[in-house]
């Protein structure tokens, strides 16, 4: 039977485009991940710069208004799913079996197949700007204006589209990954004997499986509105676009956690291994990041405190999003609480992660701040809140990400990052993201709304928009320094140790980069930062034995045509329901194979 | 330095000086931001004086947790970095200091929420029953003024008078929109399908206006959706309402005239309302009864002058993008006509 549908040979290549293809390594997939999301952050800064190059001066002509929509709204929807997401999803992908001790991730094939739903989604919403135009309603797409009556054009199917399939793919990589660490942690290794990293990936799993499904629902909404003439968000056909903003808010406000979460995990993983000591409040800082988990459900209606709620919805909401700001708290002083006392490594991970600290604190208080209702009256929609979100997604998820990127590289390619090239990516980054963002405060406080193409002279608003542009040229020079570097890297040979930093967890324990079985030997598990206990114990990793057969599952090609299907499912809603229906006998006849798959 | 009991100090006291001089200049840009045309930190208004005094102590509240946080980075990056000879200290946390530093937040936050209650409470008040009625209606892309018990209605500028109230009811014709005077009051969406309320007393009058924008995001020409609030003596906005309320100025210059019949032959009356003259009554777009007198066209988009009235006559998509206003290819001869006749209905 299985012979019957496999018609293609599996490879046993470990290279080359094949094996690329038909992996189910966590590795290469986590590769797969990282390499594509930051191709994506390298497009959303480009749009970013295009925006900031139309606003340098009033009455800017470099693009027009039309287009101007379409960069911001492509802009968020590119730095939120196809940038921060799955370059979080690369270290999640391929640290968590790393650091639990695991040989691979529950589902092997599954985690392929997420990779290429989320690639169809990401080729699909940005094919946008070449197929008829790109949403241009902002990433929150408020009806009525994303209706057919008000946005005729297809941009807006596009994002319906395209963020259903990339919810697919988030969904599928979150069963996944909360399966995976709740089964698959190696002996000894209690749930609290976990790298924090592990718990806020179980977190951010949680919160993606409970809010994509509402997303995912709002979305079939507006599409059948759009498509099909339904009337759920129709103001005067007994729909309410109120309605659709709980929805997107309900998915959105945990989305916020989703994108900052990892890269807490990444500071608490990177500060306490450069102090020298164990991370200050573990306990803490695991239930801080589980009830931001939960509290985050409670807090959406925030960012509609202007939509005319009422005084009761503002009062419990604003008291909801105070208390948010609680753990969020505890977790920034236990991080000062580990550098204390330390014997700090400056190298360039631990810059980033020191910079986090302080950039996502400033995120932190501006966004307490609009937690008062009547603060926000004047906050929402202005440039104060689009400084304040920059501060948390720039001075906070990527600051991480590039610390975790200088922290793992030498374990995901046996090769160190010149770390002389990685401070001068750190200052240019740190300096242009102060000038770039910090300047938003003072043109909100100033009056200025956020999404405006243009504004006129004599406001005062003049300086800061320069200054903030020259800021995103600043950034853009920080990026292409460490392109650079990457690339200039890449090109050495693999002389890195195995554990260059004297790391505390497991993915510290094998050869860098791992063997496609990642351990010879499972490691067992004594405390809560295993490789210190070993080292301070004297105790060796157990050796091999002789004769082990390590199995692994084989590549299959399954998810990556299982994956088409879903690409030809959704195309097939922008063009004609035959591509869709074609689409169905792909997914059917790749589930087919991939049940009766062999698996050795 | 550092190893020593007063490298340490040095570092410390050095820290929390630059720490000071950072936040320092921050607040100076603040405050510098807060003196400009569209500020939201000047309150005219009883209610935004609320809000502004909420505001204030959050304000200053965040300035506090920025400068210690700040400067405790700053003091344990200099302090603790790796030095020959030094060995980091092993322990994995402190209960006590947990406590502490959960208790931290929650008093802040509990000082945020008492203001803010507060200011709630007082501006989500029913208005006073004297309130001068306002129905503020968006358009895209710009905002239509009815005075219900005067029987006004006027675009893009609206009337007060100081010290009373304005009570203003919101809503919408298309998509979202949101009133938003800073100075004024915060803003509140108009909503279409919903009625949204909000209302203020003003309490400064002058002779230039309070600036005011669209502050959610409704499409091509967002940007361009402004208005302007004149908040004027009582008896300057008893003569605004009578000469408001009273038919347009007849054309008396034959030119005038002549643009009062091409404003009828051109269509214009399909879309625009000009009291006084009964073939224009149409109502999709801003009423025009006086429109010479406003200082502004196309939603506070450029000055209102002879130039700028051609230029949008025009072409009102080169001026706006997005515009509604079909460009209706008016010829030099029936633009020469029109822009008179506009200019003079006062």
């Amino acid at each position: 039977m299985a012979t019957a549908v496999g018609a293609l040979a599996h490879t046993e290549e470990h290279s080359g485009l094949w094996s690329w293809l038909t992996t189910v390594d966590h590795k290469k997939i986590g590769a797969l991940y990282g390499i594509t999301g930051f191709l994506f952050f390298l497009l959303g800064g480009a749009e970013a710069v295009a925006i900031r190059t139309q606003l340098a001066v009033p009455n800017g002509t470099v693009v027009d208004a039309a287009r101007f929509n379409e960069l911001f709204t492509m802009h968020a929807l590119t730095m939120i799913f196809l940038a921060i997401m799955p370059m979080g999803a690369a270290f999640f992908n391929y640290f968590i079996p790393l650091q639990i001790g695991a040989r691979d991730v529950a589902f092997p094939r599954l985690n392929a197949l997420s990779y290429w739903v989320f690639l169809s989604g990401a080729v699909i919403l940005t094919s946008s700007f070449f197929l008829g135009g790109a949403p241009d309603g902002g990433w929150f797409a408020y009806v009525p204006l994303t209706g057919k009556q008000y946005s005729p054009g297809t941009g807006l199917d596009f994002y319906v589209v395209g963020l259903m399939v990339l919810g697919l793919s988030s969904l599928l990589a979150s069963l996944n990954f909360a399966v995976t660490i709740i089964n698959m942690r190696a002996p000894g290794m209690t749930l609290m004997r976990m790298p924090v990293y592990m718990w806020i990936a179980l977190v951010v799993a949680f919160l993606l499986i409970l809010s994509l499904p509402v997303l995912t629902v709002g979305l079939i909404q507006l599409l059948f509105d759009r498509k099909f003439g339904t009337n759920f968000f129709t103001p005067g056909s007994g729909g309410d676009p109120i309605l659709w903003q709980h929805i997107f808010w309900i998915f959105g406000h945990p989305e916020v956690y989703v994108l900052i979460l990892p890269a807490m995990g990444i500071v608490s993983e990177v500060l306490p291994v450069m102090s020298r000591k164990p991370l200050f409040g573990y306990s803490a800082i695991v239930f801080a990041s589980a009830s931001i988990g939960v509290l985050g459900f409670g807090v959406w209606a925030h960012h509609m405190f202007t939509t005319g709620l009422g005084t009761v919805p503002q009062v419990v909401f604003s008291a909801s999003t105070m208390a948010i700001g609680v753990p969020t708290g505890i977790k920034i002083f236990n991080w000062l609480g580990t550098m204390y006392g330390g014997n700090i490594r400056f190298v360039t991970a631990t810059y980033f992660a020191v910079a986090f600290i302080a950039t996502f604190t400033i995120g932190g208080i501006s966004g307490v701040m609009h937690a008062s209702p009547s603060v926000d009256a004047q906050h929402q929609d202005s440039y104060f809140v689009v400084a304040h979100l920059h501060y948390v997604l720039f001075g906070g998820a990527i600051m991480g990400i590039f610390s975790g990127i200088f922290y793992w590289f030498p374990k995901m390619t046996g090769r160190l990052l010149d770390e002389a090239t990685g401070k001068l990516t750190f200052w240019l980054m740190f300096v242009g993201l102060n000038l770039t963002f910090f300047p938003m405060h003072f043109l909100g406080l100033a009056g200025m709304p956020r999404r405006i193409y243009t504004y006129d002279a004599g406001l005062g608003w003049e300086t800061w928009n320069f200054v903030a542009t020259i800021g995103a040229y600043t950034i853009a020079a920080s990026v292409l320094v460490f392109v650079v570097n990457f690339l200039m890297t890449m090109r050495k040979p693999r002389t890195a140790p195995d554990n260059p930093w004297d790391g505390a967890t497991l993915e510290w324990a094998t050869s860098s980069p791992p063997p496609e079985h990642d351990f010879d030997v499972i490691p067992p598990v004594h405390d809560r930062d295993p490789l210190w206990y070993m080292r301070d114990h004297n105790i060796a990793m157990p050796a091999p034995p002789e004769h082990q057969h390590i199995h692994m599952p084989p590549p299959s090609y399954f998810p990556l045509i299982m994956g088409l299907g879903v690409a030809m499912m959704a195309i097939g809603v922008l063009s004609t329901f035959a591509i869709t229906a074609l689409g169905i006998v792909v997914v059917i006849y790749s589930t087919w194979g991939w049940v009766l798959e062999p698996t050795d | 330095m550092g190893s020593s009991r007063s490298g340490r100090a040095a570092i410390i006291i050095g820290s929390l000086v630059a720490t000071a001089i950072l936040t320092w200049a921050i607040f100076v840009a603040f405050a510098d931001s807060a003196n400009t045309p569209q500020t939201t930190f000047i309150p005219a208004s009883v209610q935004a004086a609320l809000v502004r005094d909420a505001y204030m102590i959050i304000f200053i509240l965040a300035g506090v947790v920025f400068f210690a946080i700040m400067a405790v980075t700053l003091i344990f990056t200099l302090l603790y970095r790796e030095r020959p000879g030094q060995t980091a200290l092993q322990f994995h946390g402190n209960s006590k200091l947990e406590v502490v530093w959960t208790l931290i937040p929650v008093i802040i936050v509990v000082i945020m929420a008492v203001p803010t209650f507060s200011a709630i409470s007082e501006t989500s008040k029913a208005p006073p029953a004297d309130a001068l009625k306002v129905v503020a209606i968006g358009h895209q892309w710009w905002f239509e003024f009815q005075y219900p018990e005067l029987g006004l209605t006027t675009a893009n500028e609206l009337h007060v008078p100081v010290g009373r109230a304005v009570s203003v009811t919101l809503e919408s014709k298309d998509v979202i929109h949101s009133f938003w005077v800073p100075q004024l009051s915060g803003k509140v969406d108009m909503m279409p399908g919903h009625r949204n309320h909000l209302w203020f007393t003003p309490t400064q009058a002058r002779p230039e206006p309070y600036l005011a924008q669209c502050a959610e995001f409704c499409g091509i020409s967002h940007a361009n959706m402004r208005f302007r609030v004149f908040v004027r003596p009582a008896a300057d906005f008893d003569a605004w309402t009578k000469s408001t309320a009273a038919d347009r100025t007849a054309p008396t210059t034959d030119i005038a005239k002549a643009g009062e019949a091409q404003f009828a032959a051109s269509g214009c009356v399909g879309c625009h309302t000009v009291k006084g003259n009964a073939a224009a009554a149409g109502t999709v777009g801003p009423n025009l009864t006086h429109f010479g007198s406003r200082t502004t066209l196309g939603s506070g988009v450029v000055d209102s002058n002879p130039q700028n009235i051609r230029k949008w006559l025009a072409n009102p998509q080169n001026v706006k993008p997005g515009a509604l206003m079909p460009n209706l290819n008016l010829s030099q001869d029936a633009l020469d006509k029109l822009v008179p006749y506009l200019e003079g209905l006062k």
